[in-house]
């Protein structure tokens, strides 16, 4: 299992390599002019221009540039945001709780409904429910979140008056410290009364839009892996040993069908994170989404840089998590490794 | 009295080419401690009857029989409640596939407890012990360590070994195994067998045993029904069977056999098992019958008397091979 | 043994069990199911929509009509048959938008289906064939591409080329590459194992052969399920960076462009965001179920019967 563990980790570094060598190409091949994309000043004389371009070491060789840029990422500095002149690292550590925050909320969703639909629809095949379930999932799938988001933020909110537009939490009724970031853990903890379900109340549309694509997908998902797993022969014999019906499709379907779902899940981080990028633009959701969307207009192109390295390697570690977890609940797996 | 009896039992599958009858009114009459080998070529609907039984067929099966009973009660009539108290515990099955019919997430000794914990009221450390010994009984050595093993990790004799021991776990009236034995190999065949008869013996359960192999058959049963295309061509007692059969398919199956084989080439039975839509409302295995005339071809042939070994044929054979 | 009589039998049950024609019997499975039919349907429509907008719109998408700013749809109060789906904020006629909107869409997902798929099929190949450095070197590159989720890169790919349409298809390539590339790869991989290849190798069949003629067709079924589902996902990207304002620049009549302009106007003039919109799901809903209905057409495990 740990031998397991530590070839997968090896495998992430060549790619984390490249990813480093993708984003290190990005600002060089940002047309115009190196030093005017590199910070914030406009129109510098030509004597400052060379002494700048020393000081940030652009007259050196590419190779070593790169070196001395992956030189900073182990030493945790992404660069520094021209807009804010905060370090990228420091700005995306205090943005990211929140899109963390909205994209948990919204994969609880996508489980907590996906998974119990599509047991259903499988159990229940052909029929109504059946079909009328997959179209739903089809069309979850098939929309543009943005504007499902839009749609929604139209009849719930304005017309209906029954969630709020934007933003976290109520910025007026409630002011207070939020040390984890997790506006939902803060409120709980700040004591304040209401806090925590005016939180709850501004979470709901945007884990809803969020999470409509992973819901149909997670629910086609496992109507197909259950229906796979049904007609095997384990299930059979399970049938055959009396047990009730319960138990032969909540446990020993159920346990074998989810495998491949879990495993979807783990890959949806990364549509889940382009997702957030929509949805946080869409519900002015303070997150790390909506931060890059910012800096492209902004063009705060160390900002980008970090943002997108920071982002990818969140995948990329997720994407290691679930193939841990993958090991362990399929046995298989755990004992060839 | 018969413990199981069952009485022009049909079963008709709805496909989307139409209705499709892979049973068509056969008899069982099982009594306690009876061995009955039911043989047929694949497509013959030997399975299909006892998964009936069973109850688990899917939902395109529509199951008709005039009687089936076990022990007394109408399997027909029974709730769903009632018929899960009874399988597992009284009536038991074994398939083909060891390695695939064990649940691969769960461990051997879970899913043999599972069976004791159903149908048997033993807390969970008698559980165990009995766990153990069953593991034992079916000649599994280190039974406590293959407790804790996973499906993929046993052989597929093993894994048919433990399917035994699960079968046997609640001490049934009737054992039901549905080709056990096809998918092992040669050696570990006679293996399975032999626990088979030998558990039978010592528990004295009735045994029905699937199988399209007569080897099999010679050594195991005590009786024998012959089934081709969903029908029952030959019932008879085993010996009677081997030394006359009466009904021209089984001899056919037994002139097949290796060592009944003269000359150079093995016997076979030339043409194919009819498919959905060439079953004649006549002698089905006309076709591929070298005794059929028109007659057979035209008119249901009738259900000769037990002497004549039961055989559903216009002209029976006279006695010795064929 | 009279030959005659089990001869006779055997002719019959031949004719019986005789195999339809393979692209009957797809059609047959296909029309099966009759959702896939009815996208199959509203996808045509919309082509010839796409093909015949000069013709079919009543304006040009681009012309702005300074006395009509937001006027609603023609079935709303307000509203007139002159602009039968309403104006937008500049008093652009929406109709008209929407159907040279779809010419965009459908040429984005087209192109950039054709294109990854070029590639994706040549990389696969590729990939599976060579083993060794290139393989890995292939699927490690495929793998940085998966692990940058997708908008994220196209936005990396459009910040530093420019938006542009052709720009947006060439970041969505990249991304939608992996897809073709991985299919391909296992599906050669797995017909590379099976006899009939090693027969090709033996009777002296050279590499370009096997992988031309003896492989890839046997992997074609999968490929045409992903490349159908593939235009569908790259016109719901395009509509996302076009609502980002990365992709084709206004005044093009790019559907998630349009709805990103509008975000203002939601309250006042809904119907601004609403159509764009549901243009966009309509098209990929047909889109989507049509590939289903190809998946399961195709796929002989899933048909009943």
């Amino acid at each position: 299992m740990l031998r397991f563990l530590a070839r997968r980790l090896i495998l992430t570094i060549p790619t984390f390599i490249a990813l480093m060598f993708v984003t290190f190409m990005l600002i060089r091949l940002v047309p115009g002019d190196p030093l005017e994309t590199r910070s914030s000043e406009r129109g510098i004389s030509p004597e400052r221009h060379a002494k700048l371009l020393h000081e940030m070491g652009l007259d050196q060789p590419v190779w070593k540039q790169f070196l001395d840029y992956a030189n900073s990422i182990a030493h945790g500095d992404f660069g520094t945001s021209l807009i804010s002149h905060e370090k990228v690292l420091t700005e995306f550590l205090t943005l990211f709780p929140a899109t963390l925050e909205l994209s948990l909320c919204a994969m609880l969703f996508a489980v907590l409904i996906g998974v119990p639909a599509g047991v259903l629809a499988a159990v229940k095949r052909g029929s109504f429910f059946d079909q009328g379930l997959m179209a739903a999932a089809l069309t979850g799938y098939s929309m543009p979140i943005f504007w499902w988001g839009l749609q929604l933020i139209l009849v719930s909110s304005v017309w209906l008056h029954l969630t709020p537009v934007s933003g976290r939490i109520d910025p007026i009724k409630f002011y207070f410290d939020t040390p984890t970031g997790f506006m939902l853990i803060d409120s709980l903890i700040s004591g304040q009364p209401g806090a925590f379900a005016n939180a709850v109340w501004y979470l709901i549309l945007p884990t809803i839009v969020l999470g409509t694509v992973p819901l149909g997908v997670i629910a086609r998902m496992t109507r197909s892996s259950m229906l796979e797993v049904l007609s095997e022969d384990y299930v059979r014999t399970a049938r055959a040993k009396g047990l009730s019906p319960f138990r032969v499709i909540g446990l020993h379907a159920l346990r074998n069908a989810l495998i491949p779902v879990v495993t979807i899940i783990g890959l949806m981080t990364g549509a889940l994170m382009a997702g957030a990028v929509l949805t946080e633009t869409i519900f002015s959701w303070p997150g790390v989404g909506h931060w890059l969307i910012q800096s492209i207009g902004r063009r705060d192109y160390p900002a980008l840089q970090g943002g997108i390295m920071l982002i990818s390697l969140v995948v990329i570690l997720v994407n290691l998590v679930v193939d841990m977890l993958y090991g362990l609940i399929n046995p298989r797996i755990r004992h060839a490794g | 009295m018969p413990l199981l009896d069952i009485r022009a039992l049909s079963v008709d599958f709805t496909t989307a080419r139409g209705p499709f009858r892979a049973v068509d009114h056969v008899d069982f009459a099982i009594d306690p401690g009876d061995v009955l080998a039911v043989v047929g070529e694949s497509g013959s609907g030997k399975s299909v009857a006892m998964l009936a039984v069973m109850g688990l067929l899917p939902w395109t099966a529509t199951v008709t029989a005039d009687r089936m009973t076990f022990d007394g009660r109408d399997l027909m009539a029974i709730t769903p409640e009632a018929r899960r108290k009874l399988i597992g515990k009284d009536i038991a099955m074994i398939f083909q596939e060891p390695v695939a019919s064990l649940n691969p997430c769960f461990t051997v000794g879970f899913q043999i407890e599972e069976s004791l914990a159903t149908h048997m009221a033993l807390d969970s450390q008698a559980r165990r012990a009995r766990a153990v010994e069953l593991l034992t009984s079916v000649g599994i050595p280190e039974p406590e360590r293959r407790l804790g093993q996973f499906p993929h990790q046993l052989s597929g004799g093993m894994c048919q070994r433990v399917m035994i021991a699960m079968a046997i776990s609640c001490a049934p009236k009737l054992l039901i195994a549905d080709e056990p034995t096809t998918a092992l190999d040669v050696t570990i065949q006679a293996q399975i067998l032999d626990l088979l008869v030998a558990l039978q013996k010592q528990t004295g359960m009735a045994l029905v045993l699937i199988t399209h192999d007569m080897g099999v058959v010679a050594e195991t049963a005590r009786r024998v029904v012959v089934q081709y295309a969903g029908e029952q061509v030959e019932r008879q007692v085993v010996d009677g069977l081997f030394a006359s059969p009466r009904h021209p398919y089984t001899a056919a199956l037994l002139a097949a056999l290796p060592e009944h084989a003269k000359g150079a080439r093995l016997a076979s039975i030339p043409g194919v098992v009819p498919g959905q839509f060439d079953k004649a409302d006549a002698c089905r295995f006309a076709p591929r019958c070298a005794r059929a005339d028109d007659k057979c071809r035209t008119v249901k042939p009738p259900r000769q008397p037990a002497n004549l070994g039961e055989a559903l044929c216009h002209y029976p054979l006279s006695g010795g091979a064929a | 043994m009279p030959a005659d009589v089990t001869a006779a039998g055997l002719e019959v049950q031949a004719e019986a069990l005789a195999p339809p024609r393979p692209l009957a019997e797809f059609w047959r499975a296909f029309g099966e199911n009759r959702g896939a039919v009815v996208g199959l349907w509203i996808v045509a429509a919309i082509v010839l929509v796409a093909i015949f907008a000069p013709l079919l719109a009543p304006h040009s998408p681009i012309e702005q009509f300074r006395e009509a700013f937001k006027r609603p749809p023609a079935f709303m109060a307000g509203g007139d048959w002159n602009f039968p789906l309403g104006t937008d904020a500049v008093g652009r006629d929406m109709l008209s938008r929407l159907m040279y909107g779809a010419r965009l869409s459908l040429f984005i997902g087209l192109a950039v289906m054709l294109v990854s798929m070029f590639i994706g099929v040549a990389l696969g190949l590729a990939a599976a064939f060579s083993g060794g450095f290139v393989d890995v070197a292939i699927l490690r590159i495929m793998d940085l591409i998966m692990a940058i989720p997708s908008l994220v890169l196209a936005i990396l790919i459009v910040a530093v080329l420019g938006p542009s349409l052709t720009n947006t298809i060439i970041a969505i390539t990249a991304v939608y590459l992996p897809r073709y590339v991985r299919l391909t790869r296992a599906s050669a991989i797995g017909e590379m194992q099976k006899d009939y290849v090693t027969a090709a190798k033996v009777a002296g069949a050279g590499p370009w052969r096997i992988m031309l003629a003896t492989v890839l067709p046997n992997c074609v079924a999968p490929l045409i399920v992903q490349g159908a589902l593939g235009i569908s996902d790259a016109i719901l990207e395009a509509a996302g960076l076009g609502f980002l304002g990365l992709g084709a620049q206004p005044p093009a009549p790019e559907w998630g462009a349009m709805l990103s302009d509008s975000r203002e106007f939601l309250q006042a003039a809904p119907w601004i965001v609403t159509l764009p919109g549901l243009a966009i799901l309509v098209t990929v809903l047909a889109i989507n179920v049509m590939g289903d209905g190809l998946r399961d057409a195709l796929d002989p495990k899933l048909r009943r019967g």
